[in-house]
């Protein structure tokens, strides 16, 4: 049913296309037809014809450039919706082959119309498609695991690519030559152009299939980072072939400047996204006041980059991965939890629509290219280019595990040379050649599109069930603990430690004074605040209990806790008995308290607040509305979570009594609900309680007003306060007069539920006019 | 740097090499440094070890040095800890951060797995009783904080505490209030380092060592 609506305005929308290109001509000759009707009266002077005033007119050709684009980009969208929608063809077949179908179809239907099909021009694909993937990719790089296996990603990268090209290439010229007349005009720098044009692995590919397919992490990091770092040496290459295939030789001197070009091309690619990444970190200092653009830092710092290392023919994406990395970890360290999540949800959206829409153009380009089919010379690339990958890989691996510590397997090997997929950026390039000088140039289209077809289709296809055939190993969906992380920190500082008592000034050493370069100058510059002083060890707690307050708070806490948060063992459980127990408080950031202190009112304040006026420029959490179930649900999930919460008290719970006994326990033992679990850190729950009250008066407002008048400090940690009427409600959960709840409902305040969440903090003040109507 | 008689040495490293699976140029290389930190005597003291400049600015530098006066980390029941030691020891306990060989098989993998995480265990748990206890714990994370003031301090126990809980309800499970969870034991441990592939992770590449350039540094 879904699925029959959906190709419903699917076929809708692509049938608007079509019209389309063909009302584009005609209010062309309407405005020329009408403009010299007007000019045929010129000798009447200010006598014009008087026309009914135009209540409604077409005027398409205002709004042709964004109106097109839009299409594509819905159409886009659309067709990846769709995807989801069959279930069977998408675990079979992965996206971006569907996509390029779509292409096909797409490019075949405006063909049949007798429209030409937009071809993916290279400048569009260059500077609007292929930055947001690569800086969603950059940004998001795991940087431990780059690091660890650089030198094994470099020779992948460099001589793999620098074979590759050389091969096929010389191969290829070879055929040429050998075939005879109708391929004589192949000369060699022409192939060994196209051979490092199609020997580049494609990252746009490589992330489209590696995505759906999970293997570990090495074999993604390694081929995921090949396809990045290659980008160097394909720019360079190709310069080099294309500024000297016009002259027609190449000396000793030019491969010698070339060696140079590539040093300055990658090196320099890296040092302009490193400042511009720096450049951003320091921006990102000042972003305290002004929280809604802070993202915008993030990606126009980063276009920048990119912008900027190709104005000079350096390699882009190195600027831009460089520029993502370089900043992450400080950017991080400033910038709101929201900021956070809306560039990661900025950055996957737009990756995702470049991603499908290369695909698709792909496809369109396809049909509408000029072809030029040559058997010979089509399927000699696509066996050299297989062949080539195979050696190339194998011999590299055979030369790098002399110096690996985790060698890498033949199942490894075999992965790394199937998953070297080609992808849009050949495409682009060889459309960039000129036809002038490169009079082969439509050959060189058709094979190249092959190959892209082969890789993606073929590999992209049986990679999956290779994959699960062959056993490798996937990837490993933990979270990381806290105890890893402990003892990973604890392995690092032991391993520089031996190394020093070695004498040895090997990788961790290295590594360590990086750190505390780093801590020592970089971070005071970049981070705002006493942030900069943190520990790793302490950040990461701190994130993770982050993480564990929110998911606890939107899970609403019926749900199962998250299994990080021992819901089964207590302090008690863990402390050694003592009779005065020190319970220390420790102290925490201002600024670290606001940020928690926010996030839990923002989720768990729900009442009936005035709704204050929208302001563009401030952010303010949306009034929670509530409905009278939600109200009785949420009761319920209180009730069951203070059954878990029974778990965190340090002193064992009381027997289910009677709620008076209940409340007089409660009342008089302030220590009760004191919070003493996983969230120690945090320094929280020194809970005062309310004095009891009977079950029947309730006056919450009056409770509240007295609650506001008790002084609080913020030094002291965070207090909270429980109000006995929480209890109250709870116990009346069937029963309750819909008059009393209303009033309830109406003064309901947040701590009431906030309590609930053993993770924590609440409001100091209680503010009574928050909770007032 | 004094030359050595090349013949009785040579012997010697021949059954050092045997015991703790070093190649022989690997044993001259830390030989020479173990001279050099010693100042040519026999057997090394903590001071020896103090007098690295390198080490000052390692918060668990009292721990490493420790390590290696511990009986437990080169004999097999040893217990306690010694004075001073002496080359054999020395090279016993930098054998623990060797890579594994090439081919090895799965059971040898899973041995030198647990003589490192033992060599780790050993670290933590300084009264010897078999079990890290929630104390000790809290000392390893404090001195890892150490650099950090008193926020350090503060937030270190609340860390400790939380990886305490993990460990024990990932190894125990749900706990009767009136339980008391004694303290991280050697299976325990390896359970919740299973993670971490610390038979590759732990090791440091000896051979490439070039001792002479900092012989200039710290021969006084």
């Amino acid at each position: 049913m879904e699925l029959k609506m959906f190709i419903l305005v699917l076929g809708l929308l692509v049938g608007s296309l079509m019209p389309l290109g063909g009302a584009a001509s005609s209010p062309d000759t309407g405005t020329g037809h009408g403009g010299s009707h007007g000019n045929k009266n010129p000798g009447n002077g200010t006598t014009y014809s008087k026309k009914p005033f135009p209540v409604l007119s077409f005027d398409y050709e205002h709004v042709r450039l964004p109106f097109e684009i839009s299409l594509w980009v819905l159409l886009a969208s659309l067709m990846k919706l769709g995807f989801h929608l069959i279930p069977r063809v998408s675990s079979i077949v992965p996206e971006s082959c569907l996509l390029i179908v779509v292409g096909l179809l797409v490019g075949g239907l405006i063909k049949m119309v007798g429209e030409d099909p937009p071809v993916l021009e290279s400048k569009i694909f260059f500077f609007y498609l292929l930055p947001p993937i690569i800086l969603d990719a950059g940004y998001f790089m795991p940087i431990r695991q780059f690091t660890e296996n650089l030198g094994t990603i470099l020779m992948f990268a460099v001589v793999g690519t620098l074979w590759n090209s050389f091969f096929v290439g010389g191969l290829l010229y070879g055929v040429c030559q050998l075939e005879g007349h109708k391929l004589a005009y192949v000369d060699l720098l022409s192939c060994l152009l196209f051979g490092s044009i199609i020997s580049a692995v494609d990252p746009v590919a490589v992330l489209a299939v590696f995505e759906e397919i999970h293997i570990n992490e090495l074999l993604h990091i390694l081929v995921f980072g090949e396809s990045l770092l290659n980008d160097a040496v394909t720019v360079v290459l190709y310069h080099l072939f294309e500024e000297y295939s016009s002259v027609g030789s190449i000396t000793f001197m030019d491969v010698f400047l070339g060696i140079v070009c590539f040093l300055v091309v990658s090196l320099g690619g890296i040092v302009v996204g490193a400042i511009y990444g720096i450049l951003a970190a320091f921006t990102s200092r000042f972003t305290s006041h002004t929280r809604v653009i802070e993202p915008l830092f993030v990606f126009v710092y980063s276009y920048m980059a990119y912008l900027s290392a190709e104005v000079f023919h350096l390699s882009g994406i190195m600027a831009l991965i460089a520029c993502g990395a370089v900043m992450r970890p400080y950017v991080e360290a400033n910038i709101s939890h929201k900021s956070h999540t809306t560039i990661k949800y900025f950055l996957k959206m737009w990756s995702s629509v470049s991603d499908t829409l290369i695909f698709i153009f792909l496809g369109v380009s396809t049909v509408a290219g000029p072809h030029q089919w040559n058997w010979t010379f089509v399927v000699a690339t696509v066996i050299f280019c297989l062949v080539a990958r195979v050696l190339g890989v194998v011999g590299l691996t055979f030369v790098i595990n002399k110096f690996r510590i985790v060698k890498l397997t033949s199942k490894d090997q075999f992965i790394i040379a199937y998953g070297g997929l080609r992808g849009a950026i050949a495409f682009s390039l060889v459309y960039l050649l000129n036809p002038k000088h490169f009079p082969m140039r439509n050959m060189f289209l058709t094979a190249i599109i092959t190959v892209i077809f082969f890789t993606v289709f073929v590999q992209g296809m049986t990679i999956r069930p290779l994959v699960d055939l062959l056993a490798v190993k996937k990837k490993q969906e933990t979270k990381r603990s806290i105890n890893e992380e402990i003892h990973t920190q604890f392995l690092d500082h032991l391993l520089t430690g031996i190394e020093d008592i070695c004498g040895h000034y090997g990788h961790h050493h290295w590594k360590d004074k990086l750190n505390r370069f780093n801590k020592k100058y970089v971070k005071k510059c970049l981070i705002a605040g006493e942030r900069s002083k943190e520990p790793q060890l302490i950040a990461f707690y701190h994130k993770m209990e982050m993480k564990q307050a929110i998911e606890l708070v939107e899970s609403g806490g019926g749900a199962k806790l998250p299994s990080a948060l021992p819901s089964t063992v207590s302090m008690q459980n863990i402390q050694p008995k003592k009779p005065s127990q020190d319970r220390a408080l420790p102290q925490l950031s201002k600024a670290r308290e606001e940020e928690i202190r926010k996030i839990l009112r923002t989720n768990l304040q729900r009442t009936r607040q005035r709704l204050r006026s929208y302001n563009r420029h401030t952010l303010i959490a949306d009034p929670y509305e509530d409905g009278w179930n939600e109200m009785l649900l949420k009761r319920k999930k209180m009730k069951e979570l203070e059954k878990k919460m029974n778990n965190y008290l340090t002193v064992p719970a009381p027997p289910p009594d009677s709620p008076t006994i209940t409340r007089a326990r409660l009342a008089s033992d302030p220590q009760a609900w004191g919070l003493k679990s996983v969230t120690e850190s945090i320094p929280t729950i020194k809970v005062d309680l309310a004095s009891p009250q009977s079950p029947e008066s309730v006056n919450v407002v009056d409770e509240f007003s007295k609650k506001g008048s008790q002084p609080k400090e913020e030094e002291g940690g965070l207090t909270m306060k429980v109000p006995s009427p929480a209890k109250q409600r709870k116990d009346k959960t069937p029963d309750e007069e819909p008059q009393q709840r209303l009033m309830r409902c109406l003064s309901d305040p947040g701590p009431a539920l906030v309590f609930v969440s053993p993770v924590l903090l609440c409001l100091t003040k209680v503010h009574s006019r928050q909770y007032a109507m | 740097m004094g030359s050595f008689q090349s013949l009785p040495d040579d012997h010697q490293y021949r059954t050092l090499s045997q015991k703790t699976g070093f190649s022989l140029e690997q044993i001259a290389i830390l030989h020479n440094r173990f001279k050099q930190l010693s100042q040519n005597e026999e057997t090394l003291r903590r001071d020896d070890l103090k007098t690295i400049q390198d080490l000052e600015s390692n918060p668990i530098r009292y721990q490493i040095i420790e390590a290696f006066f511990d009986r437990r980390n080169f004999q097999k029941d040893g217990v306690g800890s010694v004075e001073e030691i002496g080359f054999e020891e020395f090279l016993t306990v930098m054998s623990y951060f060797r890579a594994p060989a090439h081919r090895i098989t799965e059971e040898q993998k899973e041995e030198m797995r647990r003589a490192k995480l033992r060599f780790l265990f050993n670290m933590h748990d300084t009264d010897n009783d078999g079990t890290i206890t929630l104390e000790e714990y809290r000392h390893v994370v404090e001195e890892l904080l150490s650099r950090s003031g008193a926020l350090g301090r503060e937030t270190a126990k609340g860390i400790a505490d939380a990886a305490m809980l993990e460990v024990a309800s990932i190894s125990v499970g749900p706990m009767a209030p009136d339980e008391f969870y004694e303290g991280i034991t050697f299976e325990q441990f390896l359970k919740i380092l299973k993670g971490i592939e610390i038979e590759t992770r732990m090791h440091i590449r000896f051979l490439n060592m070039d001792t002479t350039v900092l012989c200039k540094q710290h021969c006084v």
